[in-house]
C-alpha cells in the first residue's frame, strides 16, 4: 500500500480507541453496578449481595488495568499523530482535558482504597461510600472526555483565523450543543452495557451449573437495572436524532440515505445502494425519519445533496446505524421479556426457560458490539471533518514517515492483550466457585 | 507571578512527583522480578506487593496530568514533541501498557506467572530510558524544522554522549530511589531480613546514581553551553542536592532515621530536578518553544489555574486518606490487616 500518514494515523487511531472503548465502557458502568450489589446488601442485610460486589470487583481490576493502560495510550496518540489538530484543541479545550485526569485521578485513589478494605471497617456503610467517590468518578471522566468529542462534533468558543486561533471561551467550547445528548447518550449506553454483560455472566452460569441462589439473584439486579438503562438510553438516542437534524444534518442523511430534502421523510432498514444511489430491498418506514428529525411525522428534513460532495460522509454508515439501532432495541425488548418471564419463574420454582438465558447470554457481547457501532457511526458520520467545519482531518494528521511501523506494532500488543485477558478472566471465574464461596464465607446454605 | 510560571511551576511539581512514585514503582518491579528469579523472593515480595497493590494506579495519573497540562498551558509542545515523538512516544506507551496490565494480571489474576513478571520486571527499567529521551530532546539539536516539517533527527539522538549519560542516569536512579523507599518501608514494617536486602540494594545503587550525575552535568557541558552556564549559577542548589545525598546514605548506613533517610533522597532530587528545570528557563524546547512565546490564552490560563485549585483540593484529602490506610497504618504495614477482596 502507498504510505500515506493520514489514513495510517486513521487507523492506529481507530484501533487503539475500538480496544479502548470495551474497557472504558465497562469502567464507566461496572462500578455503578457493583455499588448497586452492596446497596442491596446493606438494605436487605443480604450477604449474597455483598459477595456479588466482591466477585464483580476482583473481575473489574483487571479490566481496569487495560482501561488505563490504553486511555494513556490515546491520551498520547492525540498529540503524535495528531498535532496540527491538537495545537488548536490544546488551547480551545485544554480545560475537560485537565478535569478528566482530575477525575480519574479521584477514581484511581478511592478504587485502590475499596479494593483493599473489605472487612477492615466495622461499619459495611464505611466500605460502601468509597465506592460513591469510584463512580462518580468514572462518571465525570467519560463526561469530560465525551465534552471534548462533542467539541470536535460542533466546535464554539473560539475563532479560527489562518491558523491561528483566538478569542477562547472555555466553558462556551465545554458546553457545545452537542455535549447534551452525547454525554447522556455514552453514560447510558455504558450502563446498560456493563448492566447485560454481568447479567449474560450470571445467565451463562445458570445455564450450566442449574439453579443457584446466588445467580438468579444476580440476573434480577443486573437485568433490571440493564432494563432501566436500555430505556434511558433510547430515549437519549431519540433526543440524539433530533440533535442530529438541527446541527448535523448530513450526518443523519448519510445514516439514512436520505438524499433529497423532503418532508414525510421515511426511514429506511438494511437495503443496499446502487451507483445511482437507490436503494434497493431496504425496509421504509413512512414518516419515522421525519419524527426520529423533528417530532412530527410530517416535518422536512434535510438530505444529504444540500452538502457540496467533497464534505459528505462516507454512506457505509448506514449499515453501521442500523445495527446499533437493532441492537439497542432488541435489548430493550429483552429487558422486557425477562420481566414477564420473572413473574412466571415465581411459580415455576424460581426457574427461567433456558433459551431466555441462552439470550441473556449473548447480550452482552452484543449490547459491546452495539457501543462500538455507535462509535464508529458518530465518528466516521462527521468525516472528513476533524472539527466540523474548521479542520479537515487532512489537515490535522502528523507527518512523520513511520506510522505504519507502529500501527503493526500496536496491533500486536493489543492481541497480546486482549487474549491474556481473556485467559486470566477465564482462569479466575473457573478457580473461584461460587459454591464454595458461599460455604467458606459462612453464607449459609448456598444450593437453594 | 505571572500565569506562565503557575503554569510551569505546576507542571514540574507534577513531573517531580512523578519521578518519585514512578521510580518506587518501576524500581519494586524490578526488584520483586529480581528476588524472584533469585530465590529470595519470599525475602522482599511481600513487602513490595503491601506498598504497591493500592497505588499502581495512582502512579499513572501523574504522568497523563503533566502530558495533558504541558498541552493546555503550551499547545505548540503537541506540535514539535508530537510530531518528533511518534516512535520513542510509541515505544514508552507500549512499555507502560504491558508493565501496567501484566502487573494486574500477575497480581490479580495468575500469581508467580513467570512470563508475567518478567515483563513487568524488564518494562520497569525500559521505561525511564525511553522517557528520559524527552528531557534529552528538550535541549535542543535533536529536532530540525524544514519547509514547514518537523524532522526528527534519529541518528543524532543515538550518537549523543549525552543522551546515553540522561538513560544511565534515569535508570540507575530509579533503582536508588526505589531501594531507598523500600528500606524504609521494610523498616517500618519491623521486616528484618527484607531488610537486610533492600539495605544493601540502595548502599550498592548510591555511588552509581552520584556517579552518573555528574556524568550528566559534564555532558550538558558539551551539548549545550548555554545551558550548562546557567547550572553553574545556581550551583548551590546542586551542591544542597549532594549534602542531602550524604546525609541519606550517611544514616541508611548507620541503620538509623530510615524515614529521614528517604524524606533527604526526596530533597536530594527535588534539588537537582528544580534546579536543572529552572536552568532549562526559559526555553520549553530549545530554541523553538520559551515560556514566553507559545503560551496559551490568558482566560484558558486562569480557567485551568482554577481547575487546578479545585482539583488538589479534592486530591490533597484523598491522597491523604490513602496514605493514612496503606503507608502509615502500622498494621496494614506489618500485614496484620485483612487482605483484599
Amino acid at each position: 500500500m502507498h504510505y500515506d500518514p493520514v489514513l495510517y494515523s486513521r487507523m492506529l487511531t481507530e484501533l487503539t480507541l475500538a480496544f479502548h472503548i470495551i474497557f472504558a465502557t465497562i469502567g464507566v458502568g461496572v462500578p455503578l453496578m457493583i455499588a448497586l450489589a452492596e446497596w442491596t446488601a446493606i438494605k436487605r442485610n443480604d450477604p449474597y449481595y455483598s459477595l456479588m460486589a466482591r466477585r464483580w470487583a476482583r473481575g473489574f481490576v483487571i479490566t481496569v488495568a487495560v482501561g488505563v493502560v490504553t486511555g494513556t495510550a490515546i491520551g498520547l496518540q492525540l498529540s503524535l499523530l495528531w498535532p496540527s489538530f491538537m495545537r488548536i484543541a490544546g488551547q480551545a479545550i485544554a480545560l475537560p482535558l485537565f478535569l478528566e485526569t482530575f477525575a480519574f485521578f479521584f477514581e484511581a485513589i478511592f478504587l485502590g482504597i475499596y479494593l483493599y478494605t473489605w472487612d477492615r471497617f466495622k461499619k459495611p456503610m464505611m466500605h460502601f461510600l468509597l465506592l460513591i467517590p469510584v463512580v462518580i468518578g468514572s462518571s465525570a471522566s467519560a463526561f469530560f472526555i465525551t465534552t471534548v468529542n462533542a467539541f470536535m462534533n460542533t466546535p464554539q468558543g473560539f475563532k479560527l483565523q489562518n491558523g491561528i486561533i483566538t478569542d477562547i471561551q472555555p466553558l462556551v467550547a465545554m458546553f457545545n450543543p452537542a455535549t447534551p445528548t452525547k454525554v447522556a447518550h455514552v453514560l447510558a449506553s455504558s450502563y446498560m452495557t456493563s448492566a447485560f454483560i454481568l447479567a449474560a455472566i450470571a445467565a451463562f452460569s445458570l445455564l450450566k451449573k442449574k439453579d443457584t441462589l446466588y445467580h438468579r439473584k444476580a440476573l434480577k439486579l443486573t437485568m433490571t437495572a440493564a432494563l432501566v438503562f436500555s430505556l434511558s438510553t433510547a430515549l437519549v438516542g431519540d433526543l440524539s436524532g433530533k440533535f442530529l437534524a438541527k446541527y448535523q444534518p448530513e450526518k443523519l442523511a448519510a445514516a439514512e440515505w436520505h438524499f433529497e430534502t423532503s418532508e414525510n421523510a421515511p426511514l429506511v432498514l438494511g437495503g443496499f445502494l446502487t451507483k445511482d444511489n437507490e436503494i434497493k430491498y431496504g425496509l421504509k418506514i413512512p414518516y419515522a425519519l421525519s419524527i426520529l428529525a423533528h417530532g412530527s411525522p410530517t416535518a422536512e428534513v434535510q438530505g444529504l445533496n444540500e452538502t457540496p460532495v467533497k464534505e459528505r460522509p462516507p454512506l457505509y454508515v448506514h449499515y453501521i446505524f442500523d445495527m446499533m439501532v437493532s441492537i439497542g432495541i432488541f435489548l430493550t425488548l429483552l429487558g422486557f421479556i425477562y420481566l414477564w418471564a420473572q413473574r412466571r419463574a415465581h411459580k415455576n420454582h424460581g426457574r427461567y426457560p433456558r433459551w431466555l438465558l441462552r439470550l441473556i447470554t449473548w447480550s452482552g457481547p452484543l449490547a459491546m458490539l452495539g457501543i462500538e457501532c455507535g462509535w464508529v457511526y458518530a465518528e466516521v458520520g462527521r468525516q472528513p471533518w476533524i472539527l466540523r467545519g474548521f479542520m479537515k482531518t487532512t489537515e490535522g494528521a502528523t507527518t512523520s514517515t513511520h506510522v505504519d511501523t507502529m500501527l503493526v506494532l500496536f496491533c500486536f500488543l493489543y492481541i497480546l492483550l486482549g487474549l491474556t485477558v481473556i485467559k486470566v478472566l477465564g482462569k479466575l471465574f473457573k478457580n473461584n466457585d461460587v459454591q464454595e464461596e458461599l460455604i467458606a464465607r459462612g453464607i449459609e446454605g448456598g444450593e437453594a | 507571578m505571572n500565569y506562565e510560571t503557575i503554569g510551569i511551576s505546576v507542571l514540574w511539581i507534577f513531573l517531580y512527583g512523578y519521578l518519585i512514585v514512578a521510580s518506587i514503582d518501576f524500581g519494586a518491579g524490578f526488584f520483586s522480578y529480581y528476588s524472584f528469579i533469585t530465590g529470595r523472593k519470599h525475602l522482599v515480595h511481600n513487602i513490595i506487593e503491601r506498598y504497591l497493590s493500592p497505588v499502581w494506579e495512582v502512579t499513572n495519573v501523574f504522568l497523563i496530568f503533566f502530558m495533558v497540562g504541558i498541552i493546555g498551558f503550551f499547545p505548540d509542545t503537541a506540535y514539535y514533541y508530537g510530531t518528533a515523538l511518534l516512535i520513542p512516544g510509541s515505544v514508552a506507551i507500549i512499555l507502560l501498557a504491558l508493565r501496567g496490565s501484566y502487573y494486574a494480571f500477575s497480581n490479580y489474576g495468575s500469581k508467580d506467572n513467570k512470563f508475567y513478571m518478567l515483563i513487568y520486571g524488564a518494562t520497569g527499567l525500559l521505561i525511564p530510558a525511553s522517557l528520559s529521551t524527552v528531557l534529552t530532546i528538550s535541549e535542543g539539536g535533536f529536532i530540525m524544522e524544514k519547509n514547514g516539517k518537523v524532522l526528527f533527527l534519529y541518528g543524532d539522538l543515538f550518537r549523543s554522549p549525552y543522551s546515553w549519560a540522561v538513560v544511565l542516569l534515569a535508570i540507575v536512579s530509579v533503582l536508588y530511589i526505589s531501594s531507598m523507599f523500600l528500606t524504609y518501608y521494610a523498616a517500618k514494617a519491623r521486616d528484618n531480613k527484607a531488610l537486610e536486602v533492600v539495605r544493601g540494594y540502595a548502599l550498592g545503587w548510591s555511588m552509581p546514581t552520584i556517579l552518573c550525575s555528574l556524568l550528566v552535568f559534564f555532558a550538558i557541558n558539551g551539548h549545550n553551553p548555554q545551558h550548562f552556564g546557567r547550572m553553574v549559577d545556581l550551583s548551590w542548589m546542586f551542591a544542597a542536592s549532594f549534602l542531602c545525598f550524604l546525609i541519606a546514605i550517611f544514616l541508611v548506613w548507620k541503620r538509623r532515621g530510615y524515614g529521614w533517610a528517604f524524606l533527604f533522597v526526596m530533597l536530594q532530587f527535588a534539588f537537582a530536578f528544580f534546579g536543572y528545570g529552572a536552568s532549562h528557563l526559559p526555553y520549553i524546547l530549545y530554541p523553538y518553544i520559551t515560556l514566553y512565546h507559545n503560551f496559551t490564552s490568558d482566560t484558558m490560563a486562569l480557567s485551568l489555574i482554577i481547575a487546578f485549585i479545585a482539583g488538589l483540593l479534592l486530591l490533597i484529602p484523598s491522597l491523604a486518606l490513602l496514605m493514612k490506610l496503606f503507608l502509615f497504618d502500622a498494621s496494614y504495614v506489618q500485614g496484620k490487616s485483612s487482605k483484599k477482596g
